[in-house]
C-alpha cells in the first residue's frame, strides 16, 4: 500500500516536473521529430549543432546576468554586437590578422561596449519596469545609427581608402566583408599547447604578484601552498614536452570522441579524489562517503562504454571541437557562477528581487543595474567576435540584427524565464534551439516539399517562444501579486 | 510673455519641435536643390492618406488602456488575407460588373474591407483577452505577438492553395508572390476617385490631390471621433485613463479593453487595404513586419503619449512623419549621392521617438518608487 | 551614562507639508533599554515623526523640518536612511522588507554581507570580494538565537509562515552593529494572538540588552502590558508624556481623542427630520468584504431613511471595506437590502443603478479622471449609469455637449467649485474643490443614498468645513440619507446621528455623537474592557 502511494507520488512529481518544464519538453519532442524526418544522417545534424553551439553559446550566456539583476531579457545585447562589429571593421581595414587581429578587436570593442553598456544602463534606469520593451526598441534604434555610421559616415565623413571594404563610390561599407585570411578562425585555431603555455605564464605571474603583495603588506606568506600549486602546474607543463602529448596538444581541434574519453577519465579521477578527500581528509568511514564517487564512476564507465556503440562512435568521430572557443564558453559559465558568489553578485540578486529592499539596505540600485548592463554588453560584444570569427563572413548590415532575438529565444527554449536563468538552461537552450534551426528546413522540404516553410517555421518558433514566455511571465506576475495580497490578508484572519 | 512661450513649448513638446523644424529645413533644402516641390507635396498627401488609417488604429488601443498597439500586424494580416480572398474570387471582374468596371472595383475593395474588419474583430477579441491577462506588460507582449503572427502567416502564404494568376508566381515558386498587383482589383481606386492635378499635370510632375483617399481617411477619423464621443467610447476612455474610476462608475474595464483592442485591430485591417490600394500592390511576407513600429512612432510624433491619444495626433503625426520621409529622401539623395537614407532615417526617427515616449511614460515615474 | 540619560531626544520638532502643519513643536525622548509607546490617531503625526527620525527622503524633498535631534546627548543631523542606520537606529517595517527568494541568512545580512578579498577584488575593487557564507550564517544564527527564533538560517523565507517574517526583520535589525534604538511600526497588526504575545516577549528581551524601543501601536492592552513610558500625539501636537504605570487605558484613550475646540458645523436650524427605526433604507446582514488592508469580517447594521450615519474606526480595521463592498468594487458576501430590494453584490454597478452614489476615499486614484475636464468628471457616472446627457442621432447616441456643459456650470455654481471654468482639468484643482467635483458627480446621479468615504482627507480646514456643511445641507434640506465613513471622529461627531465604530472587521459598537471621549477612545482601540460610558 505504502509502496503504491510512493509510486503514485513519484509519478505525480515526475508529471509536475515535466509540466514545469513544458517548454523544454515540447522542444525536445520537436527536435526529435525534426531529426527523424530531416532525411539527413544524425551525425550530420550533430556536427552542425556543435558548430553552431560554439558560435552562439557565448552570446546566450551574456544574457544571464541582467536577468538576475531584474532587468529581464536584455534585448539590448545587439548594442554589444554592434560594438564588436565596429571593432572588426577597423581592425580589418588596418590589416591586422590572426590572433593579433582578434586581440586588437577585443581591445577596441571592450571600452566601446562598456561605454554603450553604460548608456544603455542609464536608459534602463529611466524606464524602470519597462526595460524589455525599451531594449527591443533600442535594438532597432541602435541598428539605425549603426547603418548611418557604416553607410554614410565611413567614407562620407571619415575617410577610409580600402577598395575591398568600401563601396565603389567611396562612401559606405560593402554589404559583406570576407574575414578569410584575417580573423576567420583566429580563436578556433589556437592550439591546446599554446593555451597551456599561456595559462602557465598567467599562473606564474599571479603567484609572483601574490608573493610580492604579501611581502609588501607584511601578511602571512602561505609560501608552502603557493609553491605547491606552482610546482603542480610546472609538472603538468613539463608533461607537454613529452613528444606524444605534444603532438596531441599541438592540435587546435579536439575530436568529440577524445573529449568524451578525457571527460570520462577526468570524472573517474574526480571520483577517486572525492573518495580520498572524504576518507582521509574528513576521516569519515567508507560507508558515509562512497555514494557520490561511486555513482560518478559508474556514470563515467557507462558513458565510456557507450562510445563503443557503432552508431554513437560514428557521430563521435565526425565531430571535432575548437578547443579554445569551447574553453572560453566554459570560462564564461564559470564567470557567471563566480560573480554570484561575490558582493557585487549578491547586490545584483537583491536588486533583481526587490529594488525597495535593496535601496533600504543601502545598495546603490542604479549603479548596480548599470554594472549588470555593462557586463552583459561587453560579454555580448565578445560573443559576437567569436560568432563572426567562426562564421568567416561578416554581413555588414545583417550580422547583428537577429542576435538578440536568437539568443533570447535560445535561453527561453532552455527553460529560462524573464526572472530566472542559469548556465544549464542557456546551454540546453542553445542545443535545442539550434538543432531545430538546422533540421526545420530539411524536414519541411522532406515533408511538404518546401524548404521555405521550414525557414518560416523556425523564425516563427523564435518569435513565438519569446512571445509565449513574455506572456506567461506577465501572467505569473499578476497571479503572484494576487496571491501575495490574499496571503497577507489571510494572515491576521487566522487569529 | 515668457511663461506663455514656455507653456506653448510644453504644449508642443521637444520632439515635435525638432521634427517640425527638421521638416521645414528639408522642405527649404528641397527648394534650394530645385527638386520638384509640387510632385513632392503630392506624394506627401498620398502618403498621408495611405498611412493615416493605420495610425488611426492606435487611438482606440491607447485610449482603452492597452497602450500603443505594436501588435497591429494582427489586423494587417487580416486585411491582407481578405484582400487575397477578394482577388481570388475576382470580384472586380464578376460578370454582373461587366458594364461598370468601377463598381466592380468598389465592390471588391469594400468586400475586402468588410471581410478583413470582420475577421480582425474576432482576432482582436482573442488578442484583447490575451492582453487582459498580461496587464502591465502589454507593449512587450504585443510586440512579439505582432512579430510572431507575421512569421506564422508567412507559412500560410506559402501553403495556401491560391489559384488566381495575380497571386501565384508566374513560373515556379511556392505560394503567394512577394508583391501582388492590384491592377485587376482595386489598385489606386480611392486615390483616383475625384483625384485631380492642382498644379501641373502627370507628365510635368504636378501636385496631385488624391481626393478620395483623403476623404476616406478623414471619414474614418470622423467615425472614430464620433465613436469616442458615444457612451461606449467615453466608458472606454475612462477605463483606459483610470480603471478604478471606471469600475466605480459600474464599467467592466476588461470588456472595454477588449472592445478597444478589437476596434484597433479592425482599423488595422481596413488601414492596410487603404495602404495597399494607394500603393497599388499588396506587400506580403515580411513587408509589414515593422509597420507597427512606424504607426506607433507617427502617433507619438503627433503628440500622443503612451496613455493618451487624440484624433488630431493622428492627423498631425502622420503628416509630419511621412511628409518628412518623403521630402528628405530626394534631398538626401542630392546631398549624399547614390544612397538610400530614408530607411535609416525612418529607423532612427521612429525608434528614437518611441524610446523618448517610454522614458516619459509611467515607466519613468516608476523610478521614483523608492 | 549619567551625562546622557536619553539615547534619543527629539526636541521642538515641527514639519509642514505644502503649508499644512503636520507636526508642531513635538518632542520625544527615550532612555536606553526602555520600551516607549508612541500613541495617536491616524494622522496624529506619528509616521511623519518617525520619517524624520529615519531621515527619509520624503522629508527632505518637502522642505525639511525644524527642531533638534540628539543621540546619546550628541546633536546629530540625519539626512538619509543610511545615516540613521549608521547612528544605530533600526526600523521594523509594517510591510515586510524581506526578499522571499533569499534564505533567512541572506535576508538578515542583506546589504551588509561579510566578504573576503579575492584576486579580482584587488584589481577591480571591493565589490568583487567573495561572500563569506559561513561567517554570515554564524551571525544570522546568533541574531536568531538572541530573539529565540528556532528556524534554520538556510531555509528560504518564501516557505515560512507570515508570522515568522516579523521576527526575521527584527533579527536583521539587531544584527546591525551598534544598534541602540529600534522602531516597531504596528508590528502586531499582522500577527496572530500567540505570535503577538511572543513578539512582546522578544521586545522585552531586546530591551533588557540595553536597546531602546519605540513601539507604535493602537492596541492599548499591549501598551499597558509591555511599555515603560508613553508619548501621546494628537493633530501634530505633543499632548503628554507619561510613565505607563501612572496611567490607564482609559486615560490614554482620552488623551488620544481629546475634544477638539473648533466645531466643523453649526447646526442652528431646527431639526425637522423624522427618523424612524422602522423606515430602514439600507440594511446589511453579515457583510464580508475582501478589501486588501481593510477587511470586513462580519458587519450587520441598519441605516434609517433620512439620517446621517457615521462609520468610524482606525485605519486598517475595515471601515473602508464596507462602502467598497456595497458598491461591488471589492469582492463581498452577505445580504444587503436597499430600499426593500436585495442588492446583488457580485454585479458591478448594481448599487449605482439602484440609487446609491459613492464618493471614494481615494480621490485621486478612484474618484477622478485627473487629466479630464471638470465637466467630464461631473457628468460621467450619470451618463454611464442613467443614460443622461446623451442625444439620440438616430444611428447612435452621442454625448450631448450642451446639456453636459449646462449641468456642469450649474454644479460649479451650486457647490461653489473654485475653478477657471468647466473645461479645467480636475487634476489641477485644490483638494477641497476636487472633493466637491466628486460630490457633484455623485449628486448628478440623483441618488437615494449618498455614501461619502473620508470626505475631508487631505484638504485644508476651511474646505473641510465647507464639505461638511454641504453634506449637512443635503441631508437637512433635501432629506438625502448620508453614510459618512471617516477616521476623523470630530467630523463624525459634529454631523452624524449615530456612529458605528468598526474594529477588526466587525462593528464594535454603535455610539451616539455625545458619548464621552474616553468611550470613543476605547471603542476605537477595540479594547475588550467595557468602558463606563456604556449607559
Amino acid at each position: 500500500m505504502k509502496n503504491k502511494n510512493n509510486l503514485g507520488e513519484s509519478l505525480n512529481n515526475a508529471m509536475r516536473s515535466l509540466w514545469n518544464n513544458k517548454v523544454v519538453v515540447m522542444f525536445v519532442v520537436l527536435c526529435v521529430f525534426g531529426i527523424a524526418t530531416s532525411g539527413k544522417s544524425v551525425s550530420h545534424t550533430v556536427t552542425e549543432v556543435f558548430t553552431r553551439f560554439g558560435r552562439n553559446a557565448f552570446l546566450v550566456l551574456a544574457l544571464i546576468i541582467p536577468v538576475l539583476a531584474g532587468l529581464g531579457l536584455n534585448f539590448g545585447i545587439v548594442v554589444g554586437a554592434i560594438a564588436a562589429q565596429i571593432a572588426i571593421f577597423w581592425v580589418v581595414s588596418w590589416g591586422f590578422t590572426g590572433v593579433t587581429g582578434l586581440l586588437m578587436c577585443v581591445l577596441i570593442c571592450t571600452p566601446l561596449a562598456i561605454l554603450f553598456g553604460w548608456l544603455v544602463g542609464k536608459l534602463y534606469n529611466k524606464t524602470k519596469g519597462s526595460e524589455m520593451i525599451t531594449g527591443m526598441i533600442l535594438a532597432y534604434f541602435a541598428d539605425g545609427l549603426y547603418q548611418f555610421l557604416f553607410l554614410f559616415l565611413i567614407g562620407g565623413v571619415i575617410p577610409v581608402n580600402n577598395p575591398t571594404l568600401i563601396i565603389n563610390g567611396g562612401v559606405g561599407v560593402k554589404n559583406t566583408i570576407d574575414l578569410t585570411g584575417n580573423i576567420k578562425y583566429a580563436l578556433d585555431t589556437i592550439s591546446m599547447l599554446s593555451i597551456i603555455q599561456v595559462l602557465y605564464i598567467i599562473l606564474a605571474v599571479i603567484t609572483a604578484a601574490k608573493l610580492i603583495s604579501r611581502l609588501v603588506k607584511k601578511r602571512e606568506l602561505h609560501l608552502k601552498s603557493l609553491l605547491l600549486r606552482f610546482a603542480a602546474a610546472t609538472v603538468v607543463f613539463a608533461l607537454t614536452f613529452v613528444p606524444a602529448v605534444q603532438t596531441f596538444l599541438g592540435q587546435d581541434r579536439l575530436l568529440l570522441l577524445n573529449a568524451v574519453e578525457l571527460a570520462c577519465l577526468g570524472a573517474a579521477l574526480f571520483a577517486v579524489y572525492l573518495l580520498l578527500k572524504g576518507m582521509v581528509g574528513e576521516k569519515k568511514p567508507f560507508a558515509q562517503c562512497y555514494k557520490r564517487p561511486v555513482a560518478l564512476a559508474i556514470v563515467a564507465g557507462i558513458v565510456y562504454a557507450l562510445t563503443y556503440v557503432t552508431a554513437i562512435f560514428q557521430i563521435l568521430i565526425a565531430v571535432s571541437l575548437p578547443v579554445c572557443t569551447y574553453l572560453l564558453i566554459a570560462v564564461i559559465c564559470f564567470f557567471n557562477r563566480w560573480i554570484l558568489s561575490t558582493k557585487l553578485g549578491q547586490d545584483m540578486r537583491t536588486v533583481g528581487q526587490s529594488r525597495t529592499v535593496a535601496n533600504s539596505a543601502g545598495i546603490n540600485v542604479d549603479k548596480t543595474r548599470i554594472i549588470a548592463t555593462c557586463i552583459s554588453t561587453v560579454l555580448a560584444s565578445w560573443g559576437q567576435l567569436i560568432y563572426l570569427q567562426n562564421l568567416g563572413t561578416f554581413q555588414t548590415y545583417g550580422a547583428h540584427s537577429m542576435v538578440g532575438q536568437y539568443a533570447i529565444a535560445s535561453l527561453l527554449v532552455g527553460g529560462a524565464s524573464v526572472q530566472k536563468a542559469n548556465n544549464k538552461q542557456a546551454i540546453l537552450g542553445v542545443v535545442l534551439f539550434h538543432t531545430l534551426f538546422v533540421v526545420a528546413p530539411l524536414s519541411a522540404s522532406n515533408l511538404f516539399g518546401s524548404a521555405l516553410i521550414g525557414e518560416y517555421f523556425r523564425v516563427f518558433i523564435c518569435y513565438g517562444v519569446i512571445a509565449l514566455s513574455l506572456a506567461m511571465h506577465a501572467w505569473k506576475v499578476i497571479a503572484k501579486k494576487k496571491e501575495e495580497k490574499a496571503q497577507s490578508d489571510a494572515a491576521p484572519a487566522e487569529s | 510673455m515668457k511663461s506663455k512661450l514656455k507653456s506653448a513649448y510644453q504644449a508642443i513638446g521637444l520632439p515635435r519641435l525638432i521634427i517640425s523644424a527638421f521638416f521645414l529645413i528639408v522642405l527649404i533644402m528641397a527648394g534650394v536643390y530645385n527638386i520638384g516641390i509640387p510632385a513632392l507635396l503630392g506624394d506627401v498627401l498620398r502618403r498621408w492618406g495611405m498611412y493615416g488609417v493605420l495610425v488611426l488604429a492606435m487611438v482606440p488601443a491607447i485610449q482603452c488602456g492597452i497602450g500603443p498597439n505594436f501588435g497591429i500586424s494582427l489586423g494587417i494580416v487580416c486585411g491582407l488575407f481578405s484582400s487575397l480572398i477578394a482577388i481570388e474570387l475576382n470580384i472586380a471582374a464578376l460578370p454582373c460588373f461587366a458594364s461598370t468596371p468601377v463598381l466592380g472595383q468598389w465592390c471588391s475593395m469594400l468586400f475586402a474591407m468588410v471581410l478583413g474588419a470582420l475577421i480582425a474583430w474576432f482576432v482582436g477579441v482573442a488578442y484583447g483577452l490575451l492582453l487582459n491577462r498580461v496587464k502591465g506588460s502589454e507593449m512587450t507582449v504585443s510586440t512579439y505577438v505582432g512579430l510572431s503572427i507575421i512569421a506564422f502567416m508567412n507559412i500560410l502564404w506559402v501553403t495556401l492553395p491560391f489559384k488566381s494568376g495575380d497571386i501565384k508566381w508566374p513560373i515556379g515558386g511556392e505560394g503567394a508572390r512577394n508583391t501582388i498587383s492590384l491592377e485587376n482589383s482595386f489598385g489606386e481606386l480611392l486615390n483616383k476617385t475625384g483625384g485631380f492635378y492642382l498644379i501641373g499635370s502627370e507628365e510635368s510632375g504636378g501636385l496631385f490631390i488624391p481626393t478620395g483617399l483623403l476623404v476616406f481617411f478623414f471619414l474614418m477619423c470622423l467615425l472614430i471621433y464620433l465613436f469616442m464621443r458615444s457612451k461606449t467610447g467615453k466608458a472606454m476612455t475612462a477605463a483606459g485613463a483610470n480603471p478604478n474610476f471606471a469600475r466605480a462608475s459600474g464599467i467592466n474595464v476588461d470588456k472595454m479593453r477588449i472592445l478597444g483592442t478589437a476596434v484597433s485591430t479592425s482599423l488595422g485591417a481596413v488601414g492596410i487595404i487603404t495602404y495597399a490600394q494607394a500603393f497599388g500592390f499588396l506587400q506580403m511576407y515580411n513587408a509589414p513586419l515593422m509597420m507597427g513600429f512606424h504607426c506607433v512612432a507617427a502617433i507619438l510624433i503627433g503628440g500622443a503619449s503612451i496613455s493618451k491619444a487624440r484624433i488630431s495626433h493622428v492627423i498631425i503625426g502622420t503628416f509630419l512623419f511621412q511628409g518628412l520621409l518623403v521630402i528628405a529622401l530626394p534631398v538626401a539623395n542630392k546631398v549624399l549621392v547614390g544612397t538610400d537614407l530614408s530607411d535609416i532615417m525612418r529607423m532612427i526617427i521612429s525608434n528614437g521617438i518611441i524610446i523618448y515616449a517610454l522614458t516619459k511614460a509611467k515607466g519613468g515615474t516608476a523610478s521614483n518608487e523608492e | 551614562m549619567g551625562e546622557a540619560p536619553y539615547v534619543l531626544k527629539m526636541d521642538g520638532i515641527s514639519k509642514e507639508y505644502f503649508g499644512n502643519r503636520v507636526l508642531d513643536n513635538v518632542s520625544l525622548s527615550v532612555k536606553p533599554g526602555e520600551i516607549h509607546a508612541l500613541m495617536g490617531e491616524n494622522g496624529a503625526g506619528k509616521s511623519t515623526l518617525m520619517n524624520i527620525l529615519f531621515g527619509m527622503p520624503v522629508i527632505h524633498n518637502t522642505g525639511g523640518f525644524t527642531g533638534t535631534i540628539e543621540i546619546d546627548g550628541e546633536p546629530v543631523k540625519i539626512d538619509s536612511p543610511q545615516k540613521a542606520m549608521e547612528l544605530g537606529i533600526g526600523m521594523v517595517h509594517q510591510e515586510f522588507m524581506l526578499i522571499p527568494g533569499f534564505t533567512v541568512t541572506e535576508n538578515i545580512k542583506v546589504g551588509r554581507e561579510i566578504t573576503q578579498p579575492t584576486v579580482a577584488s584587488h584589481i577591480f575593487g571591493k565589490s568583487l570580494e567573495k561572500l563569506d557564507t559561513k561567517a554570515m550564517a554564524k551571525d544570522a544564527r546568533k541574531a536568531l538565537d538572541t530573539i529565540g527564533l528556532n528556524i534554520e538560517e538556510y531555509v528560504l523565507v518564501k516557505g515560512l509562515p507570515v508570522g515568522y517574517m516579523q521576527f526575521i526583520e527584527i533579527a536583521r535589525e539587531i544584527d546591525k552593529k551598534g544598534v541602540r534604538l529600534l522602531i516597531f511600526d504596528e508590528p502586531t497588526a499582522v500577527l496572530t494572538e500567540s505570535e503577538a504575545a511572543r513578539l512582546l516577549d522578544t521586545m522585552r528581551v531586546i530591551a533588557s540588552k540595553g536597546i531602546a524601543i519605540i513601539f507604535i501601536t493602537h492596541r492599548l492592552d499591549e501598551v499597558i502590558e509591555v511599555t515603560d513610558s508613553i508619548t501621546v500625539l494628537r493633530d501634530g501636537q505633543f499632548i503628554a508624556k507619561a510613565q505607563t504605570k501612572d496611567t490607564s487605558a482609559v486615560k490614554i484613550a482620552e488623551m488620544m481623542i481629546g475634544r477638539k475646540v473648533e466645531k466643523l458645523f453649526d447646526d442652528d436650524k431646527p431639526d425637522t427630520r423624522t427618523l424612524s427605526d422602522d423606515d430602514v433604507i439600507l440594511s446589511l446582514r453579515n457583510l464580508k468584504v475582501d478589501m486588501p488592508g481593510e477587511k470586513v469580517r462580519d458587519v450587520s447594521l441598519n441605516v434609517r431613511r433620512g439620517e446621517v450615519f457615521g462609520i468610524g474606526g482606525l485605519a486598517g480595521q475595515g471601515k473602508l471595506g464596507i462602502p467598497n463592498g456595497i458598491m461591488g468594487l471589492c469582492p463581498a458576501e452577505g445580504e444587503v437590502i436597499f430600499d426593500g430590494k436585495p442588492l446583488d453584490l457580485k454585479k458591478l454597478g448594481e448599487a449605482l443603478r439602484l440609487g446609491i452614489a459613492f464618493v471614494s476615499e481615494d480621490r485621486r486614484g478612484v474618484g477622478l479622471l485627473l487629466d479630464d475636464s471638470i465637466e467630464q468628471n461631473i457628468v460621467f457616472s450619470a451618463m454611464q449609469v442613467n443614460g443622461k446627457f446623451l442625444k439620440n442621432y438616430g444611428i447612435a447616441k452621442l454625448y450631448d455637449g450642451k446639456a453636459g456643459r449646462a449641468h456642469a456650470n450649474e454644479m460649479i455654481r451650486e457647490l461653489d467649485i473654485r475653478c477657471t471654468g468647466p473645461t479645467q482639468a480636475a487634476g489641477s484643482l485644490s483638494g477641497g474643490n476636487q472633493q466637491k467635483v466628486c460630490i457633484a458627480r455623485a449628486l448628478t446621479l440623483s441618488p437615494k443614498l449618498l455614501i461619502v468615504s473620508e470626505p475631508t482627507r487631505g484638504i485644508d480646514i476651511g474646505a473641510k468645513k465647507l464639505v461638511i456643511e454641504l453634506l449637512a445641507k443635503l441631508n437637512r434640506e433635501q432629506g438625502m440619507t448620508v453614510i459618512m465613513v471617516s477616521s476623523e471622529l470630530t467630523e463624525l461627531r459634529s454631523l452624524c446621528d449615530r456612529i458605528a465604530i468598526v474594529s477588526e472587521g466587525v462593528v464594535h459598537r454603535i455610539m451616539r455623537p455625545d458619548d464621552s471621549d474616553a468611550a470613543f477612545g476605547l471603542a476605537m482601540s477595540g479594547a475588550k474592557m467595557e468602558g463606563g460610558a456604556e449607559q
